[in-house]
């Protein structure tokens, strides 16, 4: 069994540590992983994308429509990749916005978020969106949005790895004094999954 | 992870590794001496781990000036009884290439390896050449992991090679490599010596024509050597998983090939190469043994394709090439899983897989990578312009830009790169642009890019009298590729403090007679400044010295001081200055036309209070 993750963001929004600890979580399962990670010029304000697959796999890269699951940063950008997604793949995606400066400079147009949100509903089967900065607000820090999505990617079904063995590798990768906020949202976005 | 885990994990341990760390934990475990590199992407990483482990490991490591001093430093060391390591990204071995065809010459004596980067699909680069071709042109053996794993065993693998055969190792790896993270296996590290010693021996190591013309000779002979080891190494390997149909592959194009065949539980025998050339002929003959056609699957340029053709040639063979010629793969671009699995069918006579996917219809915002939030590159390009058009130039210069995060000038509305083609030409084809046109002249080149190729150009300049301004984008750091030390800054690749090398200094002693300094951040200095250097004849310099926004942040950080900035509404006018001249990603639209700065993105550098007209930007309370 080879289990497929997407992730997609903006750079500086923690889709690399994100995707950093999911693939240190399955090598504690004892499970083999691989995944893509972008680096230099694109992270500047651009689109990041990683690719994990867990299992027997060589190539870390999903084709079309063969993601397990993914998890937008960014509704936009969950739009973006969308191709990634076939009929039985998971989708989470941030609902809070961020607006590229090519809008503002108005040589481009970010569509409505009524209509986006419409969209996702309209074509994905499995899906949950989740006002991932609020969450993250709540938790005592908007810089831990990235967790509150990994909580909820974690609750999903069929993700790979149990909670406690994802908490492990997160106090590993993050700064100690973080841990107690970055927990809180963690567990925040479980139960947005859970509870559904 | 910690990158320290590199070199004080122990043996047997397993570690989720990038292919680039996983390049160093292979040089630790050959015992590497000395290593170097001048930064590039994708091979950056490389040398961002070995900056922080190097002493540690008892290992010499330096970034050097450019790619090709780093070649030299490393052939010098393998000349010296020394394992030594150099990488860069493709484009900078185009930078050693001169020292590189010699050093396959002149041999060496202990392993050395080059690494070369690839980037297929031009991630961060200004092309995609193909530099297996490098080793072709050399003379040299190849080798292409596939992964973070392979990455460390090659490494090891090519050390010996390297000394079996007194040959340089060109290490190929592509951006899906170097940055694939997978689970590495670690071996045991080697402790590396200390010092080596030169022995003298001027007719082995100095390529006067009577000299060259031997070693040439001998090239060749080392050669035919390696194509026998190619053709017996463990690194070449068959898979026949039935059918008659052969795939030849190597490297990063290697992974799809296994995976659709495993997902799709296809019938096809493969020879996976890992030591690619010389191409393992007698192998590849027993390969293709009871084949009819053979698919070439490689990451860019038909190159084993085209050894391919000529060995079936050669051996007068009734077998199909299908690859990049003929249709079956595309020849540009960096492969995907569903690329290679068209191939495979196509090849196999399949229909191709119709896949189901979901097709987001919606129009999409462009999300171009922009400077960051308090860039001083912004505050720059913002006066320059200015003073543009306060002289009625507007249109009329020639701004030849550089590598480096302000070649992302090249967006509106700075639009302040016209032409650049590699590393230091700003100033080199600035030249020709004085010479050639009566029209304005700004050159744009970055603190570290100066020192790596900047400087023959300037004295050009100087010497053949130019009319031109050169911009020296002084943000105290190798910002693009991750934040490395430049020789202006007092720190070097071992950790320890080094010399500064004052770019002021260095320009006035080429003989620029105007030399300016400023700070970016004070736009009316700036503004100025450029000014007056636009109605000057001649070289004009200006510095443009502050430190990348991301040194300053961490800087913030740590104190604990951070200050932002927000629009008093009563003040705002609208005018979108801020946002159509300066254009700060921080300051957004809101729906019903206010402006905004969103405190998150915000870095607090101020700029924009100097920008605004009606004074209506002020620190969030």
């Amino acid at each position: 069994m080879i289990y497929k993750i997407h992730l997609t963001g903006v750079g500086g929004q923690g889709t690399i540590k994100t995707s950093t600890i999911i693939g240190e979580a399955a090598i504690k399962k004892g499970l083999n992983v691989v995944m893509s990670e972008v680096h230099g010029m694109a992270q500047r304000g651009g689109v990041v994308n990683t690719d994990i697959k867990i299992g027997n796999a060589k190539s870390p890269l999903i084709g079309k429509g063969d993601a397990d699951l993914i998890i937008g940063f960014e509704p936009a950008e969950t739009l973006r990749s969308l191709d990634k997604a076939g009929e039985k793949t998971f989708v989470i995606t941030n609902s809070a916005r961020i607006i590229p400066f090519t809008v503002s400079l108005g040589i481009s147009e970010y569509p409505k978020i009524n209509d986006v949100m419409e969209f996702l509903k309209s074509h994905v089967k499995n899906l949950f969106v989740i006002d991932a900065e609020k969450v993250a607000k709540e938790a005592g820090n908007i810089m831990s949005l990235n967790m509150v999505l990994l909580g909820a990617a974690t609750a999903t079904p069929n993700f790979p790895l149990e909670k406690e063995i994802v908490i492990e590798a997160m106090k590993e990768n993050l700064p100690p004094k973080t841990i107690d906020i970055n927990l809180r949202a963690f567990e925040a976005g479980f139960l947005k999954v859970r509870s559904k | 992870m910690n990158v320290r885990k590199i070199l004080t994990a122990g043996e047997g341990e397993k570690l989720f590794l990038l292919g680039n760390e996983a390049a160093v934990r292979g040089a630790l475990e050959s015992g590497v001496s000395v290593a170097s590199t001048y930064p590039g992407t994708p091979s950056s990483e490389i040398g961002n781990v070995l900056w922080k482990i190097a002493k540690d490991a008892g290992m010499y490591f330096e970034f050097s000036t450019n790619e090709k001093v780093a070649l030299e430093v490393s052939a010098a060391a393998a000349a010296s009884n020394l394992r030594s390591f150099v990488f860069m990204k493709h484009v900078g071995l185009n930078v050693a290439a001169d020292s590189f065809m010699s050093t396959a010459y002149l041999g060496v004596n202990k392993g050395m390896v080059i690494l070369t980067a690839d980037d297929p699909s031009m991630y961060s680069s200004q092309n995609e050449q193909d530099n297996r071709i490098y080793a072709r042109l050399a003379g040299v053996p190849l080798l292409e992991p596939a992964n973070p794993q392979e990455v460390k065993d090659y490494m090891k693998y090519a050390y010996g090679l390297s000394e079996e055969l007194h040959l340089p190792v060109l290490f190929r790896t592509t951006t899906r490599v170097s940055h694939m993270r997978g689970v590495v296996k670690t071996g045991k590290i080697v402790s590396p010596v200390k010092k080596g010693v030169f022995e003298k021996a001027p007719s082995k190591y100095v390529p006067v024509p009577q000299n060259s013309r031997r070693m040439h000779k001998e090239l060749i002979e080392k050669l035919k050597k390696a194509e026998v080891l190619a053709s017996e190494s463990k690194l070449n390997e068959i898979f026949d998983f039935g059918g008659n149909l052969g795939i030849i592959t190597s490297g990063g194009a290697s992974n799809y090939v296994f995976d659709v065949i495993n997902e799709r539980g296809l019938k096809v025998k493969v020879l996976k190469l890992g030591f690619s050339y010389p191409f393992p002929e007698e192998l590849v003959l027993k390969f293709l043994e009871g084949l009819d056609k053979v698919l070439v699957v490689e990451e860019v340029e038909p190159v084993m394709e085209n050894d391919l053709l000529a060995l079936i040639g050669k051996k007068k063979l009734n077998i199909d090439v299908l690859g990049k010629y003929n249709g079956f793969l595309p020849r540009i671009y960096e492969y995907t899983p569903d690329i290679v699995e068209d191939g495979i069918r196509k090849a196999l006579g399949k229909e191709k897989k119709e896949k189901v996917s979901i097709n987001n219809t919606l129009p999409l915002p462009s999300r171009p990578p922009v400077l960051c939030p308090g860039c001083p590159h912004r505050a720059t390009y913002f006066a320059i312009k200015k003073a543009v058009k306060k002289l009625g130039l507007e249109g009329k210069v020639i701004y030849p830009s550089d590598i480096g995060c302000y070649t992302l000038g090249v967006q509106p509305p700075y639009e302040t790169a016209d032409f650049l083609l590699s590393m230091g030409a700003s100033i080199g084809s600035a030249n020709g642009f004085a010479h050639a046109t009566d029209q304005k002249i700004i050159a744009f080149i970055g603190d570290s890019t100066f020192f790596h190729a900047g400087l023959p150009p300037l004295v050009d300049a100087v010497h053949n009298k130019a009319n031109l301004l050169v911009v020296i984008l002084d943000n105290r750091t190798t910002a693009m590729t991750g934040r490395q030390p430049s020789p202006s800054e007092p720190v070097n690749g071992m950790g320890e403090n080094a010399p500064e090398i004052s770019i002021e200094n260095t320009v006035k002693g080429i003989g620029v007679e105007f030399v300016k300094k400023v700070d970016p951040y004070n736009l009316q200095n700036t503004e100025k400044a450029f000014e007056e250097a636009l109605q000057r004849e001649g070289v004009s310099v200006i510095i443009a010295k502050h430190p990348c926004a991301l040194i300053t942040d961490g800087q913030k950080r740590k104190r604990n001081v951070w200050i932002t900035f927000t629009i008093n509404q009563e003040k705002c006018t609208r005018c979108k200055v801020c946002i159509t001249d300066l254009a700060c990603p921080a300051f957004f639209v809101a729906d019903d036309g206010s402006i905004h700065i969103d405190p998150l993105i915000c870095d607090g550098c101020g700029v924009c209070t100097q920008v605004c007209p009606e004074h209506a930007i002020e620190v969030r309370k």
